[in-house]
């Protein structure tokens, strides 16, 4: 149901990164093939064209000052003293750069602990979510065994909780633990709970795609069904892997309503939840401030983007049709 | 006999594999969604801890409550917005990119750069923009235009929330239209060209219909993923002004982690989470005939 949707939106885009270049010249060059008749209107039909093309260039830059501009606002913003923030007119350049803001980052706040914290929670969740995911994908797609369909069944329910409906029980069940203010459970209830269902399921998606003779040679050599799992099928999985791992990590670090129903010391607190309290002591926020933390949590994450952006958009097609 | 034996083993390792994750959906996904069910039915006060069974009280509450009235229309007027505004764009931005015009590889990179941005983060620089004394009215008033208080006017506010949200997310479905427009064949289009057919109306008789399944299941989605807007309308607007903004969520929220009446959130989740499923199951179905299409 999920996944067979999912390579071609993955894949065919990525694979045209030439397109770029290499195609404005294509159209023309089809108009041509028509023979003689279509060659003696091709000339005005082809300046028109041109005209066109410029212009659909010249909207798709106009369209993209609300994606890009956000990010250069923040940016520049975070090096401008409050009082040029607050000028009614808006400067693009800061006019006397600062990097004051981002010592008050720390200052104000345990930054760096809390940048910590995120991290490793979403490694650890990205891990566990991987382990979990790819075990229980493989034995569903590759192993017959008894009741393997209600089993499945049971766990593709989490598809259809939004984490939201859930949060009164959970939070009963992580006070009564006491483990209100710890980390536990932003890391257990994403890698076991209804989080890590949607990489089961590509996971199994993927499995159920592999050839069984892969699974027979490694029979052969005489390996158990551990051992085919993990000699053979797991490294085998790298791609669905890797798009299971990039959006696991990327919803843990952009995690808030959890954060913030479980956690409750600055310490504790993760990076959404940190960068939303940098208020002064009027509750008014300290924009440069607040700003210059935003810009330490957005650029690491971009710049990852921009290097394995094949990787990403394959990853969070996914994710884009769980909605 | 070793046959058997070999499939017993199979079996168990089998078992072992699936149960983190059977287990964790017991205990984290099933076992709290009975909870809440249990719970709604309950008056359930965590500072007065009271926990009474009352039955259906709380739905009958629910009929009566207008701030419950209130959100329900604010998530309505939000995910209408939201789906029209986000499918809209995300086909155009699809139709541009598919058009091969030269830096397209740059500027879909552009579009999709705020999915992978933190949410709060993309939501805290808008919140930024949209201030009186913001950057857009700043920007506005350079070319003579006394822009509006964005968050503080009740239609704004909405506005800004959903336009917000539009496009932090607009990049995932452009790249599902991307993926469906180039699945149309170009012979058609070129048939239809021959014909004297004009772009739009190319557009409109040949392709829409052909990605018209694509469409209705993006929609669908997007839908689904309104319903759950929290840390947006939690950092941008606080649910305001009044409760304009106050969206299903977020009055659960507020009456969880605010007001501690853990019943009543309880009977508002089994609302949302009745919600979520009728949606699922349209979606489902529709992928089923989604498949079938390309087939």
């Amino acid at each position: 149901m999920k996944s067979d949707v999912i390579p071609d939106p993955a894949v065919r885009p990525g694979v045209r990164p030439g397109t770029a270049g290499g195609h404005d010249e294509a159209p023309p060059a089809r108009d041509g093939d028509g023979g003689a008749p279509h060659r003696r209107a091709a000339r005005p039909g082809r300046s028109r064209r041109r005209w066109g093309r410029a212009g659909l260039v010249a909207l798709l830059v106009v369209v993209s000052v609300p994606f890009v501009f956000p990010t250069w606002w923040m940016a520049t913003s975070s090096l401008k003293p409050m009082s040029e923030i607050l000028r009614s007119v808006p400067t693009l350049w800061p006019q006397d750069p600062s990097f004051a803001a981002y010592g008050e980052v720390f200052r104000l706040q345990p930054f760096a602990q809390q940048y910590w914290n995120s991290l490793y929670i979403a490694v650890l969740v990205t891990a566990g979510t991987i382990l979990v995911s790819a075990m229980a994908g493989y034995a569903f797609a590759r192993i017959r065994f008894p009741g393997a369909n209600a089993l499945f069944l049971l766990v593709l329910v989490g598809l259809l909780v939004p984490s939201e409906v859930t949060i009164v029980p959970l939070f009963r069940m992580v006070n009564s633990l006491g483990l209100i203010d710890t980390h536990w459970p932003l890391v257990v209830i994403p890698v076991f709970g209804a989080p890590s269902v949607l990489a089961t399921f590509i996971m199994r998606q993927y499995f159920l795609g592999l050839p069984g003779e892969l699974e027979e040679a490694g029979r052969m050599d005489g390996l158990g069904r551990w051992g085919i799992f993990w000699r053979i099928a797991f490294p085998l999985s790298r791609s669905a892997l890797s798009a299971v791992a990039i959006f696991t990590f990327l919803k843990s670090w952009n995690l808030y309503l959890e954060p913030i129903v479980y956690l409750s010391s600055k310490d504790a607190f993760t990076l959404p939840q940190a960068l939303t309290q940098y208020v002064d002591a009027y509750g008014g926020p300290m924009w440069n401030v607040q700003l210059a933390a935003t810009t330490l949590t957005v650029l690491p994450v971009l710049a990852v983007f921009l290097v394995a952006q094949k990787q990403f958009v394959q990853g969070l097609a996914h994710t884009g049709l769980k909605g | 006999m070793p046959g058997s034996a070999l499939r017993r083993r199979d079996a168990a390792v089998g078992y072992t594999m699936v149960a983190p994750a059977v287990l964790g959906a017991v205990a984290f996904v099933v076992a709290p969604l009975v909870a809440v069910v249990w719970y709604s039915l309950h008056e359930w006060n965590v500072l007065a801890s009271t926990f009474t069974f009352t039955g259906g009280d709380n739905y009958a509450r629910m009929l009566e409550d207008p701030g419950l009235r209130d959100s329900l229309v604010a998530s309505l007027w939000f995910s209408v917005g939201l789906v029209v505004l986000n499918v809209t764009l995300a086909l155009g931005l699809a139709v541009l990119l598919n058009q091969r015009l030269p830096g397209t590889t740059t500027f879909r990179t552009f579009f999709f750069s705020p999915v992978v941005v933190s949410l709060v983060a993309w939501t805290i620089v808008w919140s930024f923009l949209l201030q009186a004394d913001g950057g857009i009215n700043g920007f506005l008033s350079t070319v003579g235009i006394d822009g509006p208080n964005w968050l503080r006017g009740e239609t704004t506010a909405m506005l800004s929330v959903i336009v917000v949200q539009v496009f932090k997310n607009v990049g995932l479905n452009m790249i599902l239209f991307l993926a469906a427009l180039q699945g149309v064949p170009e012979e058609i289009q070129e048939a239809a060209r021959i014909d004297g057919a004009g772009a739009w109306r190319r557009f409109r008789s040949i392709t829409l219909p052909l990605i018209s399944p694509t469409l209705l299941l993006v929609s669908i989605l997007t839908i689904v993923g309104s319903l759950e807007v929290f840390a947006q309308i939690a950092v941008l607007t606080g649910g305001g002004p009044g409760t304009s903004t106050t969206v299903l969520v977020y009055y659960l929220y507020q009456q969880a982690f605010r007001f501690n009446d853990f019943g009543y959130a309880s009977a508002v989740s089994v609302l949302l989470f009745v919600i979520v499923l009728v949606l699922t199951l349209v979606q489902w179905q529709t992928r089923k005939r989604w498949v079938f299409h390309e087939v």
